[in-house]
């Protein structure tokens, strides 16, 4: 591709899945109107799930999944070293995201639960930051499509990487959307960063915080605003733990 | 005739998840070969204890990137059972598009971005789009229409949001649903290219008996509920999914093996085509018989042409249902209230890569108290491990060399679609 004119020398990347979905990754391939001048951006040099080749050169790793095994923690190490810049994308990659929800039991009876008698080796989850040092995170789950095509081509053309501070009402109240919890729904988009066009509201279900917090968010006032509308204690800190994406808030 | 061979495939590429080959011939004879998925288990039944039921769905959504539609009918299949939820006949419709969204949007993946560099001799897609680029269109506009019919319905292809407890949050709009069923007409000329296109490749003969499991169509192809049943003559309620899945564990792979009537069985396209062909539209027949593709098939490959199949099925019914959601008017909101009650249930659901159940037990507060999640690959592992050993001991008598053996092997493992992800869920 060319840029004021001038050739792009393209970037090399890699992707890479640890404990997850892979439901982030396909989302690379899924823009079907945009993947062909995308691709002709970069010169993918491993990627497992869509391509046989398996290079080591790669300039931007993009990493999905959660860590949740040992030889995990030593293949994103060796990631890591690889990479000049490494990308976290996705909720479980970010965050630890669902997850994170095997982390309030013991090991040993999340194996016992599903393995019975046979013995399967885990670890409690982490996020790829609480491994490696992460330069850079795109949340959600999955991630939005746009997003990562508008951040891998700022990485591309060097230019500044944005994030929306405001929270997802914003989003939601442009598409003149009927509020949620007007609808007797929790919504979670007060607290959450936006950028994901508002996709949980505008189909008349609750946001549940799955990119993170929103600048200077109000956890106190947010859970006041839901106990208000008649919402449990227990049922409001489901929402907020579902992603383990709101750190701030699982604190308090 | 080649006399030693020792083949490993780590982490074998172009497939959802992560698992191994590894296949051991001495002196003509072979030793060993082992189909062995090392995926990370995340342990979805322990983390859906105390999960709010309404939770359910969301959560187990996130055991596939792919399926996740499947996952998510599946499971609110099971909350609607246990707390006798009648769900409106209109909602109905509209999951049930979503779903065929969803099968083409999984098959086409598999077909033409997957499966396809195979046959052209590339390492990926990447390469096709200068050296094929009409095939890379082809798989571009068929997955582009399956991801904008889950767009539509569903609200997002992976892991959907409007599809709820009793029903649907939010129903498309009239003028929606109609500029979709055109599009669906103008794409239909797309899949019988992709039939054309597969009528150019052949595919490897190799056949080894085996037992075929699906869902069991009463008066259409099934793929929502209803009994199971197999090609060696099973049948079995819905509710009796232990028995016809016989889960056991073996030390080599982190997924588990499943068996019936035999050593293994298989589901998938191929084994709900096998037992449910009658079902199939007209032209989906046509289309099968084009590649000679007639019930009782066994061979592995011809998984991928009976996905065609589907694709061109599900295509063509999507086009009915849109016509009798119109017919019956588009309501806003298609969701029925309901009573939080205590309950256990099972559901089943015919996901792109075969039957899926999810079990829940529900407590009278609606908190999911135990959880049992079978996967279509979980099933089909034990298939793809003894076919292997099989096509093997065929490749030896041919006298193969290792790369044929290897290159034919990776094959076979592919035509399974395998989500190797979701079976270690």
């Amino acid at each position: 591709m060319k840029y004021l004119g001038i050739e792009t020398e393209k970037v090399r990347i890699g992707v890479f899945d640890f404990t997850g979905c892979e439901g982030c990754e396909l989302q690379l391939a899924n823009k079907e109107g945009t993947l062909v001048s995308f691709l002709d951006l970069l010169e993918v040099v491993n990627f497992r799930e869509i391509s046989s080749e398996r290079g080591d050169n790669y300039d931007v790793a993009l990493v999905e999944g959660a860590i949740s095994r040992d030889n995990e923690i030593e293949r994103l190490k060796q990631i890591r070293e690889k990479a000049k810049v490494l990308v976290a994308i996705g909720s479980c990659a970010c965050f630890g995201g669902v997850n994170y929800l095997k982390n309030r039991f013991s090991m040993e009876n999340v194996v016992n639960e599903v393995y019975g008698e046979h013995k399967v080796e885990t670890r409690r989850v982490q996020s790829i930051g609480e491994v490696v040092k992460v330069d850079l995170e795109i949340p959600g789950c999955p991630v939005s499509k746009e997003e990562v095509e508008r951040i891998v081509v700022d990485l591309v053309t060097g230019a500044d990487i944005k994030f929306p501070k405001y929270p997802v009402c914003i989003e939601c109240r442009q598409k003149l959307n009927t509020c949620v919890f007007d609808l007797g729904k929790i919504c979670l988009g007060p607290i959450t960063r936006a950028g994901c066009g508002a996709v949980c509201p505008s189909s008349k279900v609750g946001c549940l915080g799955c990119r993170g917090p929103a600048e200077d968010a109000n956890y106190d006032s947010f859970r006041q605003i839901a106990l208000d509308h008649g919402f449990t204690a227990p049922r409001i800190e489901e929402k907020l733990k579902f992603f383990n994406a709101l750190g701030a808030a699982l604190q308090k | 005739m080649k006399v030693d061979m020792n083949i490993n495939v780590h982490h074998l590429t172009r497939v959802e998840g992560h698992g191994d080959i590894h296949i051991k011939v001495k002196k003509g004879e072979l030793v060993e070969s082992r189909w062995a998925v090392v995926e990370t288990p995340r342990f979805f039944e322990a983390m859906l204890r105390g999960i709010s039921h309404d939770m359910a769905p969301v959560l187990t959504s996130r055991i596939c990137g792919i399926c996740s539609i499947s996952h998510t009918l599946t499971s609110l299949r099971a909350v609607e059972k246990a707390m006798r939820i009648e769900v409106p006949e209109t909602a109905r419709l509209l999951r049930l598009l979503a779903k065929h969204g969803e099968t083409l949007q999984s098959h086409i993946l598999h077909l033409l971005f997957l499966a396809a560099p195979d046959f052209f001799g590339t390492g990926s897609v990447i390469p096709l789009i200068k050296s094929r680029p009409e095939v890379v269109v082809l798989a571009l506009r068929l997955k582009g229409l399956g991801n904008d019919i889950c767009d539509l319905i569903a609200g997002r292809t992976t892991h959907p949001v409007s599809l709820v407890v009793g029903g649907v949050s939010k129903a498309p709009s009239r003028e929606q649903l109609e500029t979709l069923k055109e599009t669906i007409g103008e794409r239909i000329q797309d899949i019988r290219a992709v039939v054309g296109l597969f009528q150019t490749l052949s595919m490897p003969d190799f056949v080894r008996e085996t037992e075929f499991v699906s869902l069991k169509g009463s008066n259409r192809y099934p793929w929502i509920g209803g009994e199971l049943v197999s090609t060696d003559g099973v049948v079995k309620a819905e509710d009796d999914y232990l028995a016809m899945t016989n889960e056991y564990k073996e030390d080599f792979t982190t997924s588990k093996f499943a068996k019936l009537s035999r050593e293994s069985f298989a589901v998938g396209a191929l084994a709900r085509f096998n037992n449910n062909y009658n079902f199939l539209h007209e032209k989906a027949k046509e289309a099968a018989r084009i590649f000679g593709l007639t019930p009782v098939n066994h061979n592995p490959f011809m998984n991928n042409i009976a996905q065609i199949v589907e694709c061109y099925h599900v295509m063509l019914e999507s086009i009915d249902i849109i016509d009798r959601v119109l017919e019956d008017g588009c309501p806003e909101s298609i969701c029925a209230g309901y009573e939080v009650k205590a309950g256990e249930a099972i559901g089943a659901v015919e996901a792109p890569r075969g039957i899926l159940y999810h079990h829940y037990d529900i407590d009278e507060n609606g908190i999911i108290t135990k959880a049992d999640c079978v996967i279509p690959t979980t099933q089909n592992n034990a298939n793809i491990h003894h076919d292997l050993a099989e096509l093997v001991k065929q490749q030896i008598m041919l006298g193969k060399s290792d790369e044929d053996v290897t290159r034919l092997s990776e094959m076979l493992v592919r035509a399974y679609d395998p989500c190797i992800s979701c079976s270690v869920h």
